[in-house]
């Protein structure tokens, strides 16, 4: 392991070791990423459009809850990908305090933001769909208070992660945080399991067939998968922004040495 | 063992121990984290004082009575968690989804007298989601019958035709 630590330079090319530490180069980043983002946000504007469309106009209309039931094609797929969300920027903190990769730290620090988006995408549409139906806003549920809770650690993350005057503090702060609040997951998905709650349980489990009948299932499968590819997408544009950021201040950087040593050498001073 | 497998064995450790203690919290907690009470719970054991609860349960079937009380709309029904049920009046607006067999939760004040005292109503709906074209067809076979409980398990939707597909 320690033979290929990985120097982390934004130079490109210089881990060839095995295992996932090639995707960890940035260079290799950089080219996979610009090939696969074209793809993604084509997929997201398609498949999503398609789920939204298809559940706005040509779903059926619900029994009891009548067009209301639409919110679901909005509200679900995005109740999903805050928890994916939350699933994928604690990986990246965990291989950034085990492994000390750059890039989960620029990784994690990028997902924060659209984790937040999509979570209070969640909640807004999910208040929306309660007033109507149940008859609230809000209530204080296990469920609804454990999706506001990830909400609030997607927002410290953000806000500890930028914190710092030194950037690895605030990715190591921010790293934690991350991890301390992956408990919140299996209460999000159990609280309507091991509580009673105004919210209904879950439709859709992985022992059972889903409560949803296909017709209205479909457009929501849709949905999630252009939902899926636009979190993907937006996540992806954002790292290699950072990336790239990143490269551009280190070559500032040693352009600036560079002109200092060349001034130096020029006024007669020895170059240290 | 190099450093990054003694961070990973930590890293480990720590998230098992967090795991641990969430989980005897919410264990120990898990009685004050229930959103609301089973008329059989309030039966039990009755509040203490005239504190404010909330009531969960099915409206039970032929239980709801409108009436007029100083010109006010007066609601009073029976909620019911299938062994104990507990009469409720409600003075305001009920939910659209409000009927009988759905469920609702209620919060309010046990009066002296067994009657809880409702200042809000909120309905609760399960997890299914159907076109009304199967309710029907569900009807029709007296497969299910809406007002008595929640539908039949999704696995036996499947073998349901839908005569008319309406797309509004």
């Amino acid at each position: 392991m320690a033979s290929h630590a990985v120097v982390f330079e934004p130079t490109p090319a210089n881990s060839r070791g095995p295992g996932l530490h090639r995707f960890a180069n940035p260079g290799r980043f950089l080219r996979l990423s610009e090939a696969l983002l074209p793809w993604l946000a084509a997929a997201a504007i398609l498949l999503g459009s398609a789920g939204l469309l298809w559940g706005a106009f040509f779903a059926p209309p619900d029994w009891q809850q009548g067009q209301a039931a639409r919110i679901m094609y909005v509200h679900v797929p995005a109740a999903w990908l805050a928890l994916s969300g939350y699933v994928a920027l604690a990986l990246c903190s965990a291989v950034s305090l085990v492994w000390r990769h750059p890039l989960a730290d620029l990784a994690a620090a990028e997902i924060g933001p659209v984790g937040a988006a999509f979570a209070a995408i969640c909640l807004l549409s999910g208040s929306l769909w309660g007033r109507p139906m149940w008859g609230a806003w809000w209530v204080w549920d296990a469920r609804l208070t454990s999706m506001l809770l990830l909400f609030f650690l997607y927002l410290g993350h953000i806000a500890l992660v930028r914190a710092f005057d030194d950037p690895t503090r605030g990715y190591r702060a921010g790293a934690i945080l991350a991890l301390i609040g992956i408990v919140d997951l299996p209460i999000i998905h159990f609280s309507v399991v091991w509580w009673n709650t105004l919210h209904q349980g879950n439709s859709i489990s992985l022992f059972s067939a889903p409560s949803i009948y296909i017709s209205m299932l479909w457009p929501l499968i849709l949905a999630t998968l252009g939902y899926s590819a636009g979190f993907a997408a937006i996540v992806l544009a954002r790292l290699r922004a950072a990336v790239l950021e990143r490269r551009i201040a280190s070559l500032l950087l040693a352009q600036a040495v560079h002109a200092e040593h060349a001034s130096f050498a020029a006024a007669g001073a020895p170059a240290q | 063992m190099t450093r990054k497998r003694r961070r990973l064995v930590v890293l480990l450790a720590c998230l098992a121990g967090l795991g641990t203690a969430t989980g005897l919290a919410l264990s120990a907690f898990s009685s004050s984290i229930v959103f609301f009470v089973t008329p059989t719970d309030l039966a039990t054991r009755p509040p203490a004082d005239a504190r404010l609860v909330r009531l969960g349960g099915l409206v039970q079937q032929g239980s709801v009575r409108h009436a007029l009380a100083d010109g006010h709309p007066l609601v009073r029904f029976r909620v019911t968690d299938g062994h104990d049920s507990i009469l409720v009046s409600f003075s305001g607006i009920l939910p659209g989804l409000f009927r009988e067999g759905q469920g609702v939760v209620v919060q309010g004040r046990l009066a002296p007298g067994g009657t809880f005292e409702a200042d809000q109503v909120l309905a609760r709906h399960d997890s299914a989601y159907m076109p009304k074209a199967l309710v029907e067809a569900l009807k029709k076979r007296g497969l299910w019958n809406p007002s008595a409980g929640p539908p039949p398990p999704p696995a036996t939707w499947d073998t349901m035709r839908i005569p008319t597909r309406s797309g509004g």
